[in-house]
């Protein structure tokens, strides 16, 4: 009996997941595999590829647009995902208090989350105009004279930095959810025991919430490394390199110069940086992060 | 809890209560001087959209168009195909968010309610491809879609769609774990089948976070420009982002910034409306669902 209600239950499950293994091998392992051969070829997507051995990684560390793209995309992500993850959490600690007009800010905060991708883009392009832009017309209400923000090598992955302030309440939407989830009878428990403020923040919220500040964390890590659209719309990679993302590299090796090969050398790395940082983070993370119940989901 | 109840019910506290606290006051003033920064530029895009080709180039930049020109909203459409643009975006959107739905929604009850063998470990494959860069594996994906000689047609934007996305499922999983044994077992003594249940008994009661699973695909698609870029290349399949993309490139001597806000503008709509009618499901799916 119970053999039989097992074979039952694994024929079900595998009825219902045939079309996430299907798509598993055919979009995702069958290109994860081809891809690690192509990148150790000489390849235009055209003609077949040539085998080429370790060519492609060796040239990589010589190429000087490589390392461009690397230091560019570890700045924004060392300088903007931190600083995404601060502003989404400020903001939800701030609208879970009960407060006038609630959903009114809840809204509001993450209605440009909703701008995102090329319509971000745009307008931002427009802010960041130095003659007739909304950035630099503010930060004259200061006294300040703004720089040509896109146009000025120094200061054009700032500017795109700045920009992620504004769709930090998509990650505010997660916290919220998170904050729910912490039992008011543990705060109200510390409160009698009398626990500041800060202290209950530190001692319960924060590790309470800690699995919702973990996904974000990995998460926006990997989105980090992959941006595209930014430098794509508003500066090609430029001004002399300073937004040249790595993804954007990527892509203007395969589809602009036809390196396919060489690309998908590109795509390793980054695949292996991105295994190697999320099993970084889990690994640390471990001892710090609270799942109710004790186990891990 | 009987003494913080008995605590607060003092006359004391009460009084206190009423009057707001200062770290509230705080607060309340930083949500309303962020809320402000958050929606300036909103509405200077609407405004931009609404100025002159003369205005538009002022500095400082006036908060209320001088004269409206309602006519940038013809006009990007006469100019710029902006009909065929958005109509692309919207069957594309659209059949990406019925097949995420469709896919998602059995392969997620699948690994809710059934403890077949190698559970975990497809369940561990699944989550790991939540990690997986798109970047990472577009260019064999390009060379299978070439080979299927699906280029330039709105195959390759749509049919992955329908092969399930992990974290729509993973989403959905969390949330069909919650439903109670009992209203299947009821189910099963009615007679009904695995997929009957499925589709009468867990769907139905899963609609905050099928709508939360839907408005996220929509925007996803709706937004998405990298694979549109590298699949679409004649100009009347492109979708609204690769259309507007263009807008800023070197045929213009200096953006036309009135219309690029007119394309924005209208970017938004469709995702404003679908948050307007369904954002109290939107909400309690984020919050039902959780990420955990």
């Amino acid at each position: 009996m119970i053999n039989r209600e097992n074979r039952r239950q694994t024929f079900y499950m595998y009825l219902f997941i045939s079309p996430w293994i299907l798509g598993f091998l055919v979009f995702a392992l069958y290109p994860i595999l081809s891809s690690l051969y192509f990148s150790f070829t000489d390849y235009d997507i055209i003609h077949p590829p040539k085998f080429i051995g370790l060519a492609n990684y060796t040239e990589m560390f010589h190429n000087e647009l490589f390392w461009k793209s690397v230091v560019v995309t570890l700045r924004y992500t060392f300088i903007g995902v931190p600083i995404q993850l601060v502003l989404g959490l400020g903001f939800a600690l701030l609208l879970h208090q009960t407060i006038p007009l609630r959903g009114f800010f809840r809204t509001a905060m993450y209605f440009p989350s909703m701008v995102s991708g090329v319509a971000m883009s745009l307008l931002w392009y427009w802010i960041f105009n130095p003659q007739i832009g909304l950035f630099n017309y503010i930060l004259s209400w200061f006294g300040i004279h703004g720089p040509a923000w896109l146009m000025n090598p120094d200061t054009a992955l700032y500017a795109l930095i700045i920009m992620t302030f504004w769709t930090a309440g998509s990650g505010m939407i997660l916290f919220l959810a998170g904050l729910q989830g912490v039992p008011a009878s543990l705060i109200e428990a510390a409160n009698l025991d009398g626990a500041g403020r800060f202290r209950i923040f530190v001692n319960i919220t924060l590790p309470m919430i800690s699995p919702v500040l973990l996904f974000q964390l990995i998460m926006g890590l990997i989105d980090s490394f992959q941006v595209f659209t930014q430098a794509f719309v508003m500066t090609q990679g430029g001004p002399n390199y300073s937004t040249w993302f790595y993804v954007y590299n990527l892509y203007t090796s395969a589809f602009k110069e036809y390196r396919a090969g060489y690309s998908s050398a590109l795509a390793w790395v980054l695949l292996i940086v991105v295994m190697l940082c999320t099993a970084l983070i889990m690994k640390l993370s471990n001892r710090y992060v609270h799942y109710e119940g004790g186990g891990r989901k | 809890m009987s003494t913080v109840r008995a605590l607060s019910h003092r006359p004391k506290d009460t009084r206190r209560r009423r009057k707001m606290e200062p770290i509230k006051i705080l607060s309340f003033i930083t949500l309303v001087v962020t809320t402000f920064l958050m929606l300036l530029p909103l509405f200077f895009m609407v405004s931009t959209s609404l100025k002159s080709k003369r205005e538009m180039l002022k500095f400082p930049p006036s908060f209320l168009p001088e004269s409206w020109q309602w006519s940038n909203y013809t006009e990007i459409f006469d100019t710029l195909q902006f009909g065929t643009l958005y109509k692309n975006s919207l069957i594309i959107a659209g059949f990406s968010v019925v097949g995420t739905l469709i896919s998602s929604a059995l392969v997620a009850y699948g690994f809710a309610r059934f403890r077949g063998k190698g559970n975990q470990i497809w369940f561990i494959m699944l989550l790991s491809t939540m990690m997986l860069p798109y970047p990472a594996i577009m260019i064999p994906q390009f060379v299978l879609f070439s080979k299927m000689n699906w280029i330039d047609t709105f195959f390759p934007l749509i049919v992955p769609a329908f092969f399930g996305s992990a974290y729509n499922i993973f989403l959905l999983r969390q949330f069909f774990s919650t439903l109670p044994e009992e209203l299947f077992d009821a189910g099963r003594i009615d007679g009904c089948g695995e997929i009957r249940m499925w589709a009468t008994i867990a769907l139905p009661l899963s609609k905050p976070a099928l709508a939360t699973v839907a408005i996220f695909a929509f925007i996803y698609n709706w937004n998405d420009l990298l694979t549109p870029v590298l699949y679409l290349s004649s100009s009347d399949k492109f979708t609204l982002p690769v259309g507007m993309s263009s807008l800023t490139s070197s045929r213009f001597r200096i953006p036309p910034w009135h219309l690029l806000m007119v394309a924005s503008v209208l970017a938004m709509v469709p995702i404003v409306t679908l948050f307007a009618v369904a954002q109290k499901q939107f909400v309690e799916g984020i919050v039902l669902t959780g990420i955990k």
